[in-house]
């Protein structure tokens, strides 16, 4: 068994993606991502790790580099937030289309403007289509296990597709908790070394990278679509010998409080935890509430979010990010399509709270749980959602 | 026997690493270029390419030049790609993952990918210090895309963002001189090229590949379609680009300069003016304006190969 000890987030993390034994690093700074990426360069200035820490001139260049040495065969991560990845953003696109199995980590925080550093997920939410696979973590073990958990599953020969995992600016970047780290055993059992197929190699020359005429395109997005929708399998039995190892089994959906629940919450990320006391706190009012926490949101599993809601008649989704003039927040705006046409629809209500660092509390949610009840008698119509905590 | 040199003048390898068949322009001196520098690298190289001419007319799937191994990322980022690639050789040579094989990372791209957008990502992997050869092929214009100015277009072309109209009369900067940019970020091997000059070209980049750390040669590429001029007209205005001293070949070694072709008497920049379509409209007022600078820059460059 691994050693359970008391640090910070980010250092867990960085300490995580150097167990990995990852061969370039390649990052611009940006807070609250700091403590990571300087974590990284001290292990490798202290020779704890054997990579090419790269401090690039910004965030297009560090995917760009990610780009090069990911296709060059190396192991590769980088780190950032907000506006890094709006910056990076064109590049965040093609590395996906390139099948290039970059691991990484998004601390989310708010995009500009105003400007702000605090969390919330408009970050994330602005890729939502670039192609990557998404998950959502809601603790510090969390953050370290999904590090493992990514670079096993984006170097998977069947998957090759880079990996993002989101990790709650401050919330979960900045606080100290207990972790258990793997012992090297661990990582050994779990993670083998990167084998992609293709690299770039003189003694065996590839294109990478050509351009794509109208009678190519179309095909080229079938399959990389096709990639992404088919890397779940993997993804699922990357966390069930996660589990092997560790004792910790993660779910793509996952509950609480969920059985009898005719009213469920459905939050990601690092609120989970608030929105589960809300939950206790209802249930000790006899109000038949659960939770749902969602981890892996790209390839959406909409099977696994339509069994763990069955039978529940109304979900109230905490959004925390804006479809400005579109139909609320976008994570309500996936899961109405994802019961859309079903025999049995619940309402849905949406919230959109927690903006920047914006704090919202288990009272806020039993509010929350207080107005749905009324808008859902009112049967709310799909482009209906509330900014809830907006100050008068 | 043993007194005597046998000397066998200019002997090439017949073999290609930038193949026929690509789709560029009749008469284009950038794909000659490109030609040339892949021949001067041989087989142990990766390229990587930006955006541009180059990657279009090579690249089109399910199809490719390249014998080599290349990769296309984006247009701005060709120098920061080439170096990740590099740095992960690195790492994976240093971790016993990879033979050291002395593989060559050669980053390209035109002048707008150059001087404009990549710049950014070229001044960072120059300063990091890759060990990489970065090729700028410099055909003055956003070809590419139809024959927009860059900061790379010479002052008086006309170009179609740069039209010559009844009040402006084209280009109205001066180009931007990269390699001297180049040698301020203290690299240690700088050089201008152009494929008129095939030998010096191809000499210069081996050099470059051969020098630790970055590298840079910018190569003057002679674009008919963009310049209005005959395709066989090509290698003739790259030559006199370089005679008029528009274009001088020289080399900076670890801040050393040394002009690589000398031209003696320098003909008058209006023998390079006139025959391209795209300065028709300079009045010899311009003209003697732009001899003013061109005899100026020249004379800066030879008093710094005196230091």
């Amino acid at each position: 068994m691994g050693k359970r000890v008391g640090v910070e987030v980010s250092i867990a993390a960085a300490d995580a993606v150097g167990m990995a034994n990852v061969d370039v690093v390649a990052a611009y700074p940006i807070t609250p991502q700091t403590h990571i990426v300087e974590h990284l360069s001290d292990l490798v200035a202290n020779g704890k790790l054997d990579a090419e820490f790269i401090p690039v001139e910004s965030e297009h260049s560090a995917m760009s580099v990610c780009c090069g040495s990911s296709a060059l065969g190396a192991r590769t991560f980088t780190c950032t937030s907000s506006q890094g990845l709006a910056l990076m953003n064109e590049i965040v696109f093609i590395a996906a289309s390139m099948r290039l199995p970059i691991v990484m980590i998004l601390a989310n925080r708010s995009l500009s403007g105003p400007l702000s550093i605090w969390n919330d997920h408009t970050d994330v939410m602005s890729v939502r289509d670039c192609g990557w696979i998404q998950v959502f973590t809601e603790t510090g073990q969390e953050v370290f296990d999904h590090v493992m958990w990514a670079f096993r599953v984006a170097e998977d020969r069947q998957v090759s597709l880079p990996v993002i995992i989101n990790m709650d600016g401050f919330i979960l970047t900045h606080v100290i908790e207990p972790i258990e780290f793997w012992d090297p055993a661990m990582v050994k059992q779990y993670l083998p070394d990167f084998s992609p197929i293709n690299v770039l190699n003189p003694d065996h020359p590839t294109t990478v990278g050509g351009f794509g005429m109208p009678g190519i395109y179309t095909e080229a997005k079938v399959a990389q679509n096709e990639a992404l929708v088919k890397s779940k399998p993997h993804i699922l039995k990357a966390w069930q010998e996660l589990g092997a190892v560790t004792g910790r089994y993660y779910q793509p959906v996952e509950t609480y409080k969920i059985d009898g629940a005719e009213t469920v919450f459905l939050s990601m990320g690092s609120t989970g935890d608030t929105v589960a006391m809300a939950v206790d706190e209802l249930r000790a009012q006899g109000k038949p509430v659960g939770l749902i926490k969602l981890r892996l949101w790209r390839p959406f599993p909409f099977e696994e979010l339509r069994l763990a809601a069955k039978g529940a008649k109304r979900l109230i989704i905490i959004d925390r990010a804006v479809s400005y003039g579109g139909p609320g927040g976008p994570v309500a705006s996936e899961i109405r399509s994802a019961f859309y046409g079903e025999k049995e629809m619940p309402v849905v209500t949406n919230f959109i709270c927690g903006l920047a660092g914006r704090d919202v509390t288990p009272e806020d949610y039993i509010a929350i749980y207080s107005k749905s009840e009324k808008m859902a008698q009112g049967q709310v119509r799909q482009e209906d959602y509330v900014f809830y905590g907006v100050r008068e | 026997m043993e007194t005597l040199n046998v000397y066998a003048t200019r002997l090439l390898e017949k073999k290609e690493y930038f193949t026929p068949g690509h789709r560029a322009c009749q008469g284009c001196a950038e794909a000659l270029a490109v030609r040339l520098v892949a021949k001067a690298l041989g087989n142990n190289v990766i390229v990587g390419s930006a955006t541009g001419c180059m990657e279009i007319i090579s690249s089109p799937l399910p199809f490719t030049n390249w014998k080599v191994p290349w990769i296309h990322v984006a247009f701005e980022n060709a120098a920061a790609v080439l170096s990740g690639a590099e740095a992960g050789y690195r790492a994976l040579v240093r971790k016993g993952k990879r033979p050291e094989k002395g593989t060559v990372f050669l980053a390209m791209g035109g002048d707008g990918a150059t001087t404009d957008i990549g710049f950014q990502a070229l001044s960072g992997a120059l300063e990091r210090g890759h060990n990489f050869l970065y090729v700028c092929y410099d055909n003055e214009a956003y070809m590419n895309t139809g024959i927009q100015r860059s900061s790379s277009t010479p002052f008086g072309a006309s170009t179609t963002t740069s039209p010559a109209g009844k009040i402006h009369f084209g280009q109205r900067t001066w180009k931007k001189n990269m390699a001297e940019i180049v040698v301020a970020h203290n690299v240690p091997y700088v050089a201008t090229a152009c494929s008129s000059y095939p030998f010096d070209l191809m000499e210069k980049v081996q050099k470059a590949a051969r020098t630790p750390g970055p590298a840079y040669v910018h190569i003057l590429s002679v674009c008919p379609t963009g310049w209005r001029i005959a395709p066989n007209k090509a290698i003739w205005i790259g030559r006199l680009a370089v005679e008029t001293g528009v274009f001088p070949l020289y080399e900076v070694v670890d801040g050393k300069y040394r002009i690589t072709h000398q031209v003696g008497e320098l003909k008058p920049v209006e023998d390079y003016l006139r025959p391209q379509g795209r300065f028709r409209h300079l009045t010899p007022d311009m003209i003697a304006h732009i001899q003013n600078r061109v005899s100026a820059e020249y004379a800066k460059l030879e008093a710094k190969t005196r230091l």
